[in-house]
């Protein structure tokens, strides 16, 4: 088999280069085990920490934060003894309590990472052992390594990246489920490896390369060496994902490539996100402020204190030493560093933390972000810039998905320049619409016993509930069928229950009726056959059947050589041979009208001939699915003639539903056939060449199939209309055709025109038929595209671009997508509030605007500015006219605002360096600016921009893929979980649901989360610099020596016990407005956009009261004890007790809102306050030196004096904030 | 299921693990809690602060403090204090030779007599203090040179004090009290004489008990225990470097009085707050059953055997009589600052309540907008 070389060779290889090489784990070779071992297993730790690494490496990442380090610089400073201002071991205490409340957060939240590795790495599943009989044993998924063999059955979960090597279906596809990963709960379709040896197992000898492991999710490469040297690529579609659930298939047994860490699931999994927000940025201002204020109040202790020993000599007080005054001052700098360090407000750092998880809490505990009828809540990813989102002011929307339902309905279309205006459907859908709005609150009942139903169908152990509650459900419709709430999203009734156009019915129906003689009409009906032909298979709809949930219908059943050996017989040859030729006329676009032979055995009635009935192929009449003759029992029971489609994207759904309106049924899909029904022709297999799937960047995507009438290889390609138009060009040599094209395509252009201002979202069917030759050549280029390693994605670009040119136009669709709920009123409680709305989308510029305009971003008193231009020149000279006329219009105040629409051309010039100056400008004098023909990049740079240039805090909405670019590079992200996948939401800050939400979590949440974070901020910030300033003030008693009038361990607690507490339930529970005021006026949210309750004047005021204010605590009680016998603490216990009521009736005094929580906090800080120190008067007899406290405050406490100082400094020292708040 | 339950996802999943567990059948909503609290409604009161809450609390403050200061003013006018500086820092000053030729080391004790005169009588218990000025006893190194363990009669402090007390810890033995607080100790010793009219002196007793805190002096300060006889117990200690006795000679004919629980002693190591205190030096006790002032009007000498050196640093020295009410000694400022505070609470209510009604209207007009 293989020889010794060649195998080290493979060992180096795999160990230098960046690529894997994976063997069977039976192999006896010493080497190749060795490779497999140095691959790591598959056991997870997601655990920060071990037992033992605790407390050394949680130690070692506190002290990453500079706030820490000070700490622990302070805490070391007070060591050096001719420094130290308390004992050493009280210094340490805040430090102490910091590292030691983070740390037990830590432990915890890494004490739930650990239970639930351990429940993963229990997991079980089976693999292949040589030693236990040769048999499948179960592992756990921790022991399962590299390069062994998993066999896995249907609805188990895969436990690491395995390549697929068989599978129980008969043409080697398995589907997945990667709902766990990115939350699509439609099928994945993953296939075997190509001309696989029946090797598996014990006899497994090839080798498999391929890359190192990484990160993304749609690519995998590396090619499989058989013992035979011959080489196989193996693709993406080979590899089972860890985390992925097998649906739909037996057993599947997979070799696994990557396991544990490496797996490309683990690789994709980031902790939350860290963002940092504007109010930190300008918190950390301030405490540089703070930290001057200190450096400043320190200095002056130091110069004073050198100088007034410069004035002593041979005092009894003074302790005799050589330091001269000036080093004396420079020690004394560092000491009262020590004594004033609660100036810089560390434990701010911890608060806000607190704060904001408590914040979140209850923005995720909100009822109204609660959506029935997916479950679901707001998700708030990031942890830290809830206060953000009461800044905003620019929002960068998505159109699809997030303004509107991403619910497309197939709404009218244009077959080969025909519009078919389907008045009956748009009917059918104003039913829809008046339906929804009356309530639907009846599927949630349903749907609760489908989900127990489903649950009970399933033999596996699945769990429905991971599934469900993973992903969204859709609202607003019944489920059709029981068992697949999911899959409403797709197969609701108003999605599917399209009525078609009777004119066209009547033209289809020409197909099984004589009338197709008639020339111009057969023309038409081959555009027609072929138009729905491609809605029925250009796509990636995986089908399946309701009653076996997750079950595609099987297809395979109908392989080819069964379905010829049974056609023949059964049907006539005529009305097959007479199509073929039509189809035939049609490619070769010299039609002539032949005089076919009458068709003996026609089926005359569209629903279906009785001749075919009892064969495999028989048509059902209307919307009967495929029936099931020899497929499994369920197949067999009644009404369940329905198919479901699951389709990656709902356009393409409401496609096929579509061509299923008009009989045209895609009825099964395997890897290499399609299925169809087509009228008056029963099922046809399709045989299915290569699938060109969708990308953003053609805008299109392509079948070749190998058409099944006229054996012809035929390009069925759909996509968006500018990029389709373009490549639509009429076949060169054939004048009539050309004309017709041309006729076809001005046709086409003018409806398409005429439905996007309808705002239908429109796409173009187009086709191709390739001669043999050709397709062989291309064939070629493609087959070494497709098995290369490297630039494997731009090769394959390549060939579909290669492929898809001279299109044959057949026609558009129109498709309709709802505004959701209550958009225009949040779009216009959004204005009202002073965020400026801007909608980014991949749309047409005429659809664009039309849903601007129905979702009242766009008024009509607006004045519209468009911006379509071809080069930068054309489009400098069009900013600077706009530019004008802006100014002109705001001059003459006539208009309300102004709207720019901006296409992804001019988009693309406007962005560029030397015109973003002019486009900004621009557009900030817009009131709305919608970006349309947009690409994710061009979406992701305008927010940049918009963000870097204009300096104001941005926040994108959207719900795709391609909006993630955006949602990342916003100060705020938020993904919508509605139907395209979780990309949007994975990558997002906050996660809702409906785009409404965003008003109250703007609006109120938003507000309140700013304005109370602010407050505490400030309020942090007064508390701190009163408290220390009366420290400072002693100062000037003491010779400047640094000495406290309090007792030490006071000290450090009254900034970290005693007067902690109230701040941070005011940081959580303060409202300033209610939540009914801030929705009805939106125009609240200014203030915190202009970030009016922190500004810097607001910070300097709050510190000149802070400074009044501890001077009143100071001097009254100095004053009043003045030239008495009072000792230090005694002087210091009046002066505490008043700055801590100060302290707690400010707070009072500056919140908006009074619960009985804070009634609690408040007076149980007091009591705390005033019990402790009474008792460790009591307690404390040697404790504590020099400042023992004994008997201090107890016999304060019962002199009429202290209460009579007390009072007097409260109330003195908050009169001016009491009047200001008046 | 829980194959990808991490972390980010964990989090943002209801009781990730429960619902796996918990597993089918059940129907998880994650329907928040419609609770007052979760949604943030709890009853609360607002205090909107209106001119119609504002207003009254400045008038209640206004006219509860007013009449607050004017019984603090009043009764600290009442208090009879008379205080005397004895530092001789002018050359008429009788002690002005004994502050001239003063050194800690000096063996020999320098008297002078102080003349004063009393125009009111005392009539209930006299308090007598020493007060000191510019002496700073809550200089930081200072107010920790002392050992408090060593004070509280522990015998390894004693033997070993703090380091705290450096440079005062030992001279060749320990030294105890150790510590630049107890070497400083207060040693000027003031005698009051009557002068009757008719010429004769007449010694006003001055009781040296009663002038500490009763915590400090049966709990914070203890001798060493184990014998009677202070000597032996400070027996292989030494004198604090400025003190002319050893501790256990301080009150040798009152044993309650002696060593570290000594009162005067107690007194000075209570570290003043202000760099001008005074301490309580003796009490002169109303005579019982007797209708006498206890400091009758007319003329008295205060005899000082002056020890204490106060000149180096500009410090002063002063004796002070005073009576004492239920708030404390003779302070004026409380008594004003009430009244004053009071009057312009009062004031500020009035200029708002005319702002209020002049604008008021218009106020209101705002805030309902």
């Amino acid at each position: 088999m293989i020889d010794d070389d060649s195998k080290t060779e493979w060992a180096f290889e795999s160990r230098c280069r960046a690529r894997r090489t994976v063997v069977s784990s039976l192999t006896e070779d010493e080497e190749l085990t060795e490779i497999l071992k140095s691959y790591s297993s598959n056991k997870v730790t997601t655990t920060k920490y071990s037992f033992l690494s605790f407390i050394p490496k949680n130690l070692f990442e506190q002290l990453h934060r500079f706030a820490n380090i000070y700490f622990i610089f302070l805490a070391a400073l007070n060591f050096v003894p001719v420094v130290n201002a308390f004992q050493p071991e009280i210094s340490i205490i805040p430090i102490l309590l910091v590292l030691a409340v983070t740390a037990v957060k830590d432990l915890w939240e890494d004490y739930r990472k650990h239970k639930s590795d351990k429940f993963i790495n229990g997991l079980v599943c089976e693999i292949y052992s040589r030693l236990i009989h040769s048999m499948y044993v179960d592992q756990r998924w921790q022991d399962v390594h590299v390069g062994d063999f998993v066999r896995l059955s249907c609805n188990e979960i895969i436990p690491a990246d395995m390549l697929l090597l068989y599978s129980s279906d008969p043409h080697g596809v398995c589907y997945i489920e990667t709902a766990n990963l990115d939350g699509e709960t439609n099928l994945k379709q993953r296939q075997v490896v190509r001309d696989l040896p029946r090797q598996v197992c014990e006899n497994f000898h090839s080798r498999i390369e391929c890359e190192n492991p990484n990160n993304d999710l749609s690519r995998f490469r590396g090619f499989m060496e058989y013992p035979s040297k011959a080489r196989v690529g193996l693709h993406n579609n080979n590899l089972l994902l860890r985390s992925c659930t097998i649906r739909n298939t037996e057993t599947v047994i997979g070799i696994v490539v990557y396991a544990g860490h490496e797996t490309k699931a683990m690789k994709n999994n980031n902790g939350p996100r860290y963002k940092r927000s504007k109010l930190e940025r300008r918190l950390n201002v301030d405490v540089l402020w703070s930290v001057v204020l200190l450096v400043i109040m320190c200095l002056t202790a130091a110069i004073g204190h050198g100088l007034w020993l410069r004035n002593l000599k041979d005092t009894s007080f003074l302790i005799p030493d050589t330091t001269s005054p000036a080093l004396s001052g420079f020690y004394l700098f560092w000491t009262m560093i020590i004594v004033l360090q609660v100036l810089i407000p560390i434990s701010l750092y911890v608060s806000i933390e607190i704060v904001k998880l408590c914040q979140i809490f209850f923005i995720q505990n909100d009822v109204d972000f609660y959506n029935e009828y997916m479950d679901s809540r707001i998700q708030c990813r990031a942890l830290n810039i809830t206060e953000d989102l009461g800044q905003i002011q620019y929002v960068f929307s998505d159109k699809t998905g997030t303004l509107t339902e991403n619910k497309m309905v197939f709404r009218r279309c244009t077959i080969a320049g025909v519009e078919y205006p389907h008045e009956e459907n748009a009917r059918r859908l104003e039913v829809y619409e008046e339906d929804e709005a009356m309530g639907c609150s009846h599927t949630l009942k349903s749907r609760a016993s489908a989900k127990s139903l489903s649950c009970k169908s399933l033999s596996c152990n699945r769990s429905s509930v991971s599934l469900h509650t993973l992903t969204g459900h859709s609202e607003g419709e019944e489920s059709p069928s029981p068992t697949l709430p999911r899959h409403s999203a797709f197969s609701s009734p108003m999605e599917k229950d399209i009525v078609p156009d009777p004119f066209l019915v009547q033209k289809l129906n020409c197909l099984s009726s004589p009338l197709f003689l008639l020339r111009d009409a057969s023309m038409e009906l081959t555009y027609i056959v072929d138009f729905f032909m491609a809605l029925a298979i250009c796509n990636t709809v995986v089908v399946s059947s309701p009653n076996q949930p997750r079950h595609v219908v099987r297809s395979t059943r109908f392989g080819l050589p069964r379905f010829s050996t049974l056609s023949s017989p059964h049907t006539t040859e005529s009305p097959r041979s007479f199509t073929r030729r039509l189809f035939s006329r049609g490619k070769a676009a010299s039609f002539t009208p032949s005089p076919s032979p009458t068709p003996t055995k026609l089926g005359t009635e569209p629903d279906g001939e009785p001749n075919l009935e009892a064969s495999i192929l028989s048509i059902r009449p209307g919307l009967d699915g495929v029936p099931g003759e020899d497929g499994d029992q369920g197949y067999e029971e009644e009404g369940e003639h329905e198919l479901i489609y699951e389709a990656e994207s709902p356009d393409e759904a409401a496609l096929v539903h579509a061509a299923r309106a008009y009989r045209c049924t895609l009825q099964g899909r395997s890897l290499e056939r399609l299925l169809v029904e087509l009228p008056g022709m029963g099922s046809l297999a399709v045989r299915l060449l290569h699938i060109l799937p969708f990308d953003s960047s053609r805008k299109r995507m392509s079948v070749v199939v190998r058409h099944p009438l006229t054996n012809q290889v035929v390009v069925y390609t759909k996509g968006a209309d500018s990029v389709i138009m373009d490549l639509a060009e009429s076949p060169k040599g054939a004048e009539q055709s050309d004309g017709r094209q041309g006729h076809i395509r001005e046709q086409t252009q003018k409806h398409l025109d005429n439905y996007a201002r309808e705002g239908l979202r429109t796409l173009c069917i187009a086709k191709k038929v390739l001669e043999e030759e050709e397709y062989e050549i291309w064939l070629k280029r493609h087959a070494f595209a497709e098995t290369s390693i490297e630039n494997r994605e731009e090769l394959l670009l390549e060939s579909a671009q290669r492929l898809e040119t001279n299109l044959t136009l057949l026609g558009a669709t129109g498709i309709v997508d709802r505004l959701q709920e209550e958009v225009p009123e949040t779009i216009e409680a959004l204005q009202r509030a002073g965020v400026k709305v801007w909608v980014l989308t991949g749309d047409k510029q005429e659809t664009a605007i039309n849903i601007a305009c129905a979702c009242k971003l766009l008024r009509t008193t607006d004045q519209l500015l468009t911006a379509n231009c071809d080069s930068k020149e054309a489009c400098k000279a069009l900013l600077l006219e706009l530019r004008a006329e802006v100014e002109r219009g705001e001059a003459a105040e006539g208009t309300s605002g102004f709207t720019l629409v901006v296409d992804g051309r001019t988009l693309d010039f406007a962005l560029q360096e030397d015109l973003k100056g002019d486009f900004l400008e621009l557009s900030r004098r817009c009131r709305a600016v919608v970006c349309c023909r947009s690409t994710p990049l061009q979406k992701s740079h305008v927010v940049q921009l918009v963000r870097d240039q204009l300096r104001v805090m941005t926040l994108a909405i959207g719900d795709g893929a391609n909006d993630v670019s955006m949602i990342q590079v916003a100060d705020v992200g938020i993904g919508i979980s509605g139907q395209e996948g979780m990309q949007a939401v994975m990558s997002s800050d906050f996660a809702i649901s409906r785009f409404k939400h965003l008003r109250k979590l703007l609006l109120v949440h938003g507000h309140w989360c700013y304005t109370r974070l602010a407050n505490m901020i400030l309020y942090f910030f007064y508390k701190n610099v009163m408290y220390v300033n009366l420290l400072f003030w002693y100062q000037f008693f003491c010779g400047f020596s640094g000495s406290v009038m309090t007792n030490s361990w006071v000290l450090i607690f009254f900034n970290l016990l005693f007067t902690s507490a109230p701040p941070l339930l005011y940081g959580i529970l303060d409202k300033d407005v209610s939540a009914d005021t801030l929705i009805k006026l939106p125009e609240l949210y200014k203030s915190g956009q202009n970030s009016k309750a922190y500004l810097p004047s607001t910070f300097w005021l709050t510190m000149l009261d802070a400074l009044y204010q501890s001077l009143v605590c100071f001097f009254i009680p100095y004053f009043a004890y003045a030239g008495s016998d009072a000792d230090m603490l005694s002087f210091g216990s009046p002066i505490n007790a008043s700055a801590l009521l100060i302290i707690l009736l400010h707070q009072v005094i500056e919140s908006r809102t009074l619960t009985w929580l804070h009634v609690l906090v408040l007076v149980g800080s007091a009591l705390f306050y005033f019990s402790f120190t009474l008792v460790f008067s009591v307690v404390c007899v040697t404790c504590s030196p020099p400042t023992n406290p004994l008997g201090v405050d107890k016999l304060q406490m019962s002199q009429p004096l202290f209460y009579g100082v007390c009072a007097l400094t409260t109330v003195l020292a908050l009169l001016p904030r009491y009047t200001h708040q008046q | 299921m829980m194959a990808s339950s991490y972390n980010a996802k964990e989090e943002d999943r209801h009781q990730p693990g429960a619902t796996g567990h918990v597993g089918s059948g059940t129907m998880t909503n994650k329907m928040p809690d419609n609770t007052a609290f979760k949604q943030q409604r709890l009853p609360a009161w607002q205090p909107i602060l209106t001119a119609g809450t504002v207003l009254p609390a400045f008038f209640v403050i206004g006219l509860l403090f007013i009449p607050i200061g004017v019984g603090l003013f009043v009764t600290s006018n009442n208090i009879k204090e008379f205080e005397i500086d004895y530092t001789g820092v002018d050359m008429s000053s009788p002690c002005y030779s004994c502050s001239q030729s003063y050194s800690w080391n000096n063996t020999k004790s320098c008297t002078c007599s102080v003349p004063f005169s009393l125009d009111q009588p005392f009539e209930s218990n006299v308090f007598m203090y020493y007060g000191l000025s510019n002496f700073y006893q809550n200089h930081r190194r200072y107010v920790k040179s002392r050992d408090d363990s060593q004070l509280n009669g522990d015998k390894t402090s004693l033997q070993s004090p703090s380091k705290e007390c450096e440079p005062y810890r030992s001279s060749d033995k320990p030294i105890a009290p150790c510590g630049a607080i107890a070497n400083s100790l207060f040693n000027d010793t003031l005698e009051l004489y009557y002068i009757d009219p008719n010429g004769s002196r007449t010694a006003i007793p001055l009781v040296k008990k009663g002038i500490a805190w009763w915590t400090d002096k049966h709990v914070k300060f203890r001798n060493p225990s184990g014998n009677n006889n202070l000597t032996v117990v400070f027996q292989g200690t030494s004198k604090p470097v400025n003190w002319r006795k050893p501790v256990f000679e301080l009150d040798p004919s009152d044993s309650d009085n002696n060593g570290f629980i000594n009162e005067d002693f107690i007194v000075w190591m209570r570290t003043a707050a202000l760099p001008t205190f005074r301490k309580l030096y003796r009490i002169i006790q109303k005579k019982p059953n007797n209708m006498t002032p206890t400091l009758p009007r007319g003329e008295y000498i205060l005899e000082v055997t002056y020890n204490y050196p106060v000149r180096s640093f500009d410090g002063r020295k002063r004796m002070i009589l005073s009576a004492i009410s239920w708030m404390g000694g003779k302070n004026p400022f409380l008594g004003i600052a009430y009244i004053t505070v009071g009057s312009v609470c009062f004031c500020l209510g009035l200029v708002l309540l005319s702002i209020h009604y002049r604008y008021g209207k218009r106020n209101s007009a705002d805030i309902s907008s």
